[in-house]
């Protein structure tokens, strides 16, 4: 079988210049119901790895720095 | 990949809303029992209410309500088929369990004499209870869990139960979504609190997480409940809802009903009576979408400046509160604008209809040492109040069971067949990616199960469900997150198995349109005044029968049992 990788935007960003995923912070990871997001150990940050997002916002609202920003995903906006 | 195994002997699968209940309960009624939450996501955010919620739906609150007059208000809404024993039993906790969260910390509304301030949505009578600061409940939990040290596990996904010899509870098994490690874990109990079976239907969006319910509740309980052989009842009266078109979430009828806020057709006519969500509100709401006058909106436009205010500010903060972002990237304010209502994916949840796993009164299965609480226990309409009613009881309960039994041995074979299966997917390397077999099944029930109810659409949706059954061992995992997501197909395919085949059983229309067949149009309480139960019988099939309605305990006039049949506000004929 041979695969395709589709290109989609996911609706979490993370501001680098905030985000302290190399000081040890996984808040948003942690919080997470669908443990979408994931720390990016090259740059320190956390990122959305997966595009399964139901917008719930607690890795935003629990985030103690704000760096995580929740968009509704493209489909439904 | 490691294979790890505990011994406990309260195990609630589910740290939502149920489950922590049952964990701390069981904790209260005996310190000393080893009772562990295995929780999917994280305790501190997960289930239902992972953001909190806005109010209960269904506080029996003495002066406002009574334990009576609500068991009849949920038997007409569920269109007479309840077991009342277990909702009365839910009725007559109900006051003690509010003022028990009260006494933790949840902050309910109360008038300037510092009474409850419940507002009126049923039909009926009035069992609304506000909550404008719910969004502090997943705290309030977490701290009780702590203070019972009540033991949790995160990221474990449950995917089969262990049963001795005699059919009884030995324990469950799960698997790491971020190890792929595999749990054998020996108990005598296990409280099933894993919320709907919420990632049946697709969204009209077409994304496969833009669901109603939290999209972490794929229905893996249904799926446990199932595979150990309990009964389960009611699987064909479907969830659906009245949502906001495209966002998908509730536009919170219960919330702003109060205020003066109302559904209404596109010429901003209400044409329903009650916003309370039933079986037959959803067919008046459905005909209106469908029919001339559609769509349908939530009306508040009419209302003032300092209500409506108020309204953004519960709406915004608490159950969903991406929403606001959501209207405000469509230009929609609620001053000017009506809200573009739709009707939701279908899905099974006991909490806002009455799919679930059968219960009685004490939360107990028909499994020994299976008890259910919350979306997925078949106690109609039981919200989350009844969450905590029912996980309080399901807690006690496996405490009393563990009291009286030993630890059963745990069969080798069941263990030995079941991290087959759940590695499977691991050392499949050219094999079908989960979400793509997701997306086809859960568009396929779209297509096939989606009311109105076909007979030939339905067979046809049970043959395709099947070979989706067939290609469950082609699924392949790249990680273990991705094995999570195909372990949950499979629990979505045995839902949507057991969606079909209860609803091709009742030959009849019932619950407006959560059951309405087009070729059975109508009801034939004759025939058809009985719960439909459905289980895994001793070949292995998938089979269901018939279980009589006892005996109401609060009998209903005739008056009252048509109460829920007259929705639809009827025009008076223009005067010439």
């Amino acid at each position: 079988m041979s695969y395709a990788i589709n290109r989609v935007t996911v609706p979490v960003s993370v501001d680098e210049e905030k985000c302290i995923a190399d000081k040890g912070c996984t808040v948003c990871v942690d919080v997470c119901p669908l443990d979408v997001l994931a720390i990016d150990l090259a740059k320190g940050t956390a990122y959305m790895k997966f595009d399964e997002c139901w917008y719930c916002m607690p890795c935003e609202k629990d985030c103690p720095t704000g760096a995580v920003n929740v968009d509704i995903p493209y489909l439904l906006r | 990949m490691n294979t790890i195994e505990m011994e406990v002997d309260v195990l609630v699968i589910g740290g939502g809303t149920a489950g922590p209940m049952a964990a701390v309960k069981a904790k209260e009624k005996n310190p000393d029992l080893r009772v562990l939450v295995l929780e999917k996501a994280n305790v501190k955010r997960s289930g239902a209410i992972s953001m909190g919620m806005d109010g209960l739906n269904n506080a029996v609150i003495p002066g406002h309500a009574t334990p009576e007059q609500y068991v009849k208000e949920i038997t007409v809404a569920n269109d007479g088929i309840v077991n009342q024993k277990t909702v009365l039993a839910y009725a007559q906790n109900s006051f003690d369990m509010i003022q028990e969260l009260d006494k933790w910390g949840v902050k309910f509304e109360k008038d300037e004499t510092g009474d409850y301030a419940v507002k009126k949505v049923h039909h009926i009578g009035t069992y609304v209870l506000p909550m404008p600061e719910g969004h502090n409940m997943k705290k309030v939990l977490y701290r009780q869990l702590k203070k019972r040290r009540v033991e949790v596990t995160n990221r474990l996904v449950a995917t089969r139960l262990l049963l001795d010899s005699n059919g009884a509870i030995a324990g469950a098994m799960a698997v790491d979504c971020r190890t792929a490690d595999f749990y054998i874990i020996r108990t005598k109990t296990v409280i099933l609190a894993t919320g709907a079976a919420g990632r049946l239907g697709l969204p009209t969006s077409g994304y496969l997480f833009g669901t109603y319910e939290n999209p972490t509740n794929a229905g893996d309980g249904y799926s446990l409940a199932y595979h150990a052989g309990a009964e389960l009842s009611g699987i064909e009266c479907f969830q659906i809802n009245p949502l906001i078109k495209d966002y998908n979430g509730p536009s919170c009828a219960y919330v702003t009903g109060p205020f003066g806020g109302y559904t209404a057709n596109a010429k901003g006519d209400r044409f329903i009576e009650c916003d309370y969500w039933s079986g037959q509100m959803m067919m008046e709401f459905y005909r209106e979408l469908e029919g001339g006058n559609g769509p349908v909106f939530l009306k508040m436009n009419h209302l003032a400046e300092e209500t409506i205010a108020q309204i953004e500010e519960i709406l915004h903060s608490n159950e969903r509160p991406s929403r606001g972002r959501f209207h405000a990237g469509r230009g929609l304010n609620y001053r000017d604008g009506m809200v573009e209502m739709h009707i939701s994916e279908i899905g099974l949840c006991s909490g806002h209809s009455a799919s679930g796993v059968w219960v009685n009164e004490k939360a107990e299965t028909t499994v020994p040492g299976l008890y259910a609480a919350g979306d997925l226990a078949c106690v109609p309409h039981n919200y989350m109040l009844g969450a905590f009613v029912y996980g309080k009881f399901a807690g006690e309960s496996a405490a009393e069971y563990c009291a009286t039994h030993t630890l059963p041995p745990v069969d080798a074979g069941q263990v030995e067949r079941e991290r087959a299966r759940v590695w499977g997917p691991l050392n499949v390397t050219d094999g079908l990616p989960p979400s793509q077999v997701e997306y086809k099944l859960r568009r396929m029930v779209n297509d096939y199960l989606q009311p109105p109810k076909i007979t030939r659409k339905m067979e046809i949706g049970l043959q395709r469900f099947a070979e989706v059954g067939e290609d469950l061992g082609r699924l392949s995992a790249s990680n273990p997150h991705e094995l999570m997501r195909a372990m949950e197909v499979h629990f979505i395919r045995d839902c949507a198995e057991m969606a079909a085949t209860a609803s091709l059983y009742r030959k009849e229309s019932r619950w407006g349109l959560y059951h309405y067949r087009a070729d059975f149009p109508e009801k034939n309480d004759e025939d058809w005044f009985v719960h439909v139960q459905l289980k895994k019988d001793d070949q292995g099939e998938m089979t269901c029968f018939t279980r009589p309605v006892d005996p109401y305990v609060i009998p209903l006039d005739e008056e009252e049992k048509t109460a829920y049949q007259k929705l639809r506000i009827v025009k008076e004929s223009a005067i010439a």
